[in-house]
């Protein structure tokens, strides 16, 4: 695991996630509303839908399209169609930009 | 508008058959679909969700149902209780569809329990397991009118005219929809649907399955005990006298269209329609861009509209207008069934996505 550089953390939004791809795999990174950063999988695990075009509603995510929830804090799966639980990674804020710790 | 003819295909609409494999294998199941643009910024305030409006429409809503099964149980035994039926039977068989739609896509209301409490209550009165039918709705999104992966095609080919006349009195489906939930109540789960609800999902549609035939025993029981059709008229039956409405709206949205394609622009319709069925259907007459984004609620469906209207087909004007260029490719699809309406793009538009599905629809037709 190593950390790695992803944006300012100015550049996302509070309440809001975006899409960062890195060696051939796909993350979501989140701003919480009070500025906490956090990182998980990039797809849902219900269908192969990026979660990055989703709405933030408070520590949730939505699928943008078929409204499966999670807290993206935790990973934990809410509301169907989604069952199965979404890796959550490590996030953190370095000197304004945000880093995430991902498998090597 | 130009019209296509493609080649003469059996059809097999089943999840269990062929059809399903070969769609798998071409890419065409879980795919990429074209989305016109919008910005982040715009499509997330499009998608932001608030309780006002469903709260308003269904309060009204309710209070019409109300108003309507009052009226028609004081008027009962007099004709002047006819048109106050016809009404209630709209309110009831018609307007559950668009109200277990919204809800069960989760954007009616902000608040989570609101859809879910509307969701169950329309699924019992469109005869839905509320279940079975958010996962089918999840795959009729994934795999929109993908032949074989979606289980909500409502016009199959070839046309069969007189089969399609009497969906407007929901034969067969009310007939289909109660053997199922008659299945469900049993403890069985049908083949077709184990393809897209999960194995810890099943208990849970048993358990609304017996919920619902429980209510429809005990409604039959009440008109047997009071010698009285009453009690059919006001639960159960306006799924029978008053669907005309959730029909004549909903055969629009895919009706006609291409099959096995990834871009909804082709396969979708948007139509212009009048302010009570849009009230009635609550505004998926905006069907394209509900298929492409259908996050954003139903109430801010006019907006994405006028947003992405210069990248989609112009809408139909009107129900009528509609009808007409189903009509014909339906009659053609008769003899035809691989006939399609290929609508013209405006010039502001970018060209249909037919790479994405090109190559999936040309390996199916082992081209």
């Amino acid at each position: 695991m190593s950390w790695i550089d992803v944006c300012d953390a100015e550049d996302v939004d509070l309440e809001d996630v975006i899409r960062f791809d890195v060696a051939e795999r796909t993350f979501a990174v989140y701003r919480a509303a009070d500025g906490d950063v956090f990182a998980t999988d990039g797809l849902c695990t219900h269908e192969q839908v990026h979660l990055a075009d989703g709405l933030v509603i408070d520590d949730t995510i939505e699928c943008p399209k078929h409204n499966g929830r999670f807290n993206y804090q935790t990973g934990a799966a809410l509301r169907a169609p989604v069952c199965d639980a979404l890796a959550t990674y490590p996030a953190r804020l370095t000197n304004g930009r945000i880093e995430i710790k991902v498998p090597d | 508008m130009t019209t296509t003819k493609k080649s003469s295909l059996a059809k097999d609409y089943s999840l269990t058959g062929q059809e399903n494999q070969r769609a798998v294998a071409a890419g065409l199941a879980s795919a990429e679909w074209y989305h016109s643009e919008v910005s982040r910024k715009e499509m997330k305030s499009l998608m932001k969700r608030s309780d006002a409006p469903a709260t308003r429409d269904t309060l009204l809503w309710l209070a019409l149902l109300a108003a309507t099964a009052g009226g028609g149980i004081m008027l009962w035994g007099s004709w002047l209780a006819l048109p106050i039926f016809l009404a209630y039977g709209v309110l009831y068989g018609s307007a559950c569809d668009s109200r277990w739609h919204e809800c069960g896509h989760g954007t009616a209301f902000k608040t989570s329990w609101k859809n879910d409490v509307v969701y169950n209550i329309a699924s019992f009165m469109v005869m839905r397991n509320p279940i079975s039918w958010r996962w089918s709705h999840a795959r009729h999104h994934t795999d929109t009118i993908i032949v074989g992966r979606d289980p909500e095609i409502a016009l199959m080919r070839p046309t069969l005219i007189a089969k399609t006349t009497l969906k407007f009195i929901a034969i067969p489906e009310i007939y289909l929809d109660l053997c199922t939930l008659l299945k469900h109540a049993m403890g069985t789960i049908p083949t077709q649907e184990q393809d897209y609800i999960p194995e810890s999902e099943r208990h849970k549609a048993i358990f609304w399955a017996r919920i619902h035939i429980s209510i429809y025993f005990f409604t039959i029981l009440t008109a047997a005990a009071s010698a009285s059709i009453l009690p059919l008229l006001l639960v159960g039956g306006p799924r029978v006298y008053g669907s005309w409405h959730m029909v004549m709206t909903g055969l629009l949205q895919h009706g006609g269209l291409a099959e096995n394609v990834l871009d909804h622009r082709l396969n979708s319709r948007t139509v212009y329609i009048n302010p009570t069925s849009r009230w009635i259907y609550l505004n998926m007459n905006y069907h394209v861009e509900h298929h492409m984004f259908p996050m954003v609620p139903y109430h801010a469906l006019p907006q994405l509209h006028a947003l992405i209207k210069d990248d989609l087909p112009k809408p139909n004007n009107s129900i009528l207008d509609a009808y007409r260029e189903v009509w014909g490719s339906l009659r053609q699809q008769r003899t035809e069934p691989d006939y399609f309406v290929r609508k013209k793009l405006p010039e502001s538009a970018k060209p249909y996505r037919e790479d994405l599905h090109a190559s999936g629809v040309n390996r199916m037709q082992g081209v």
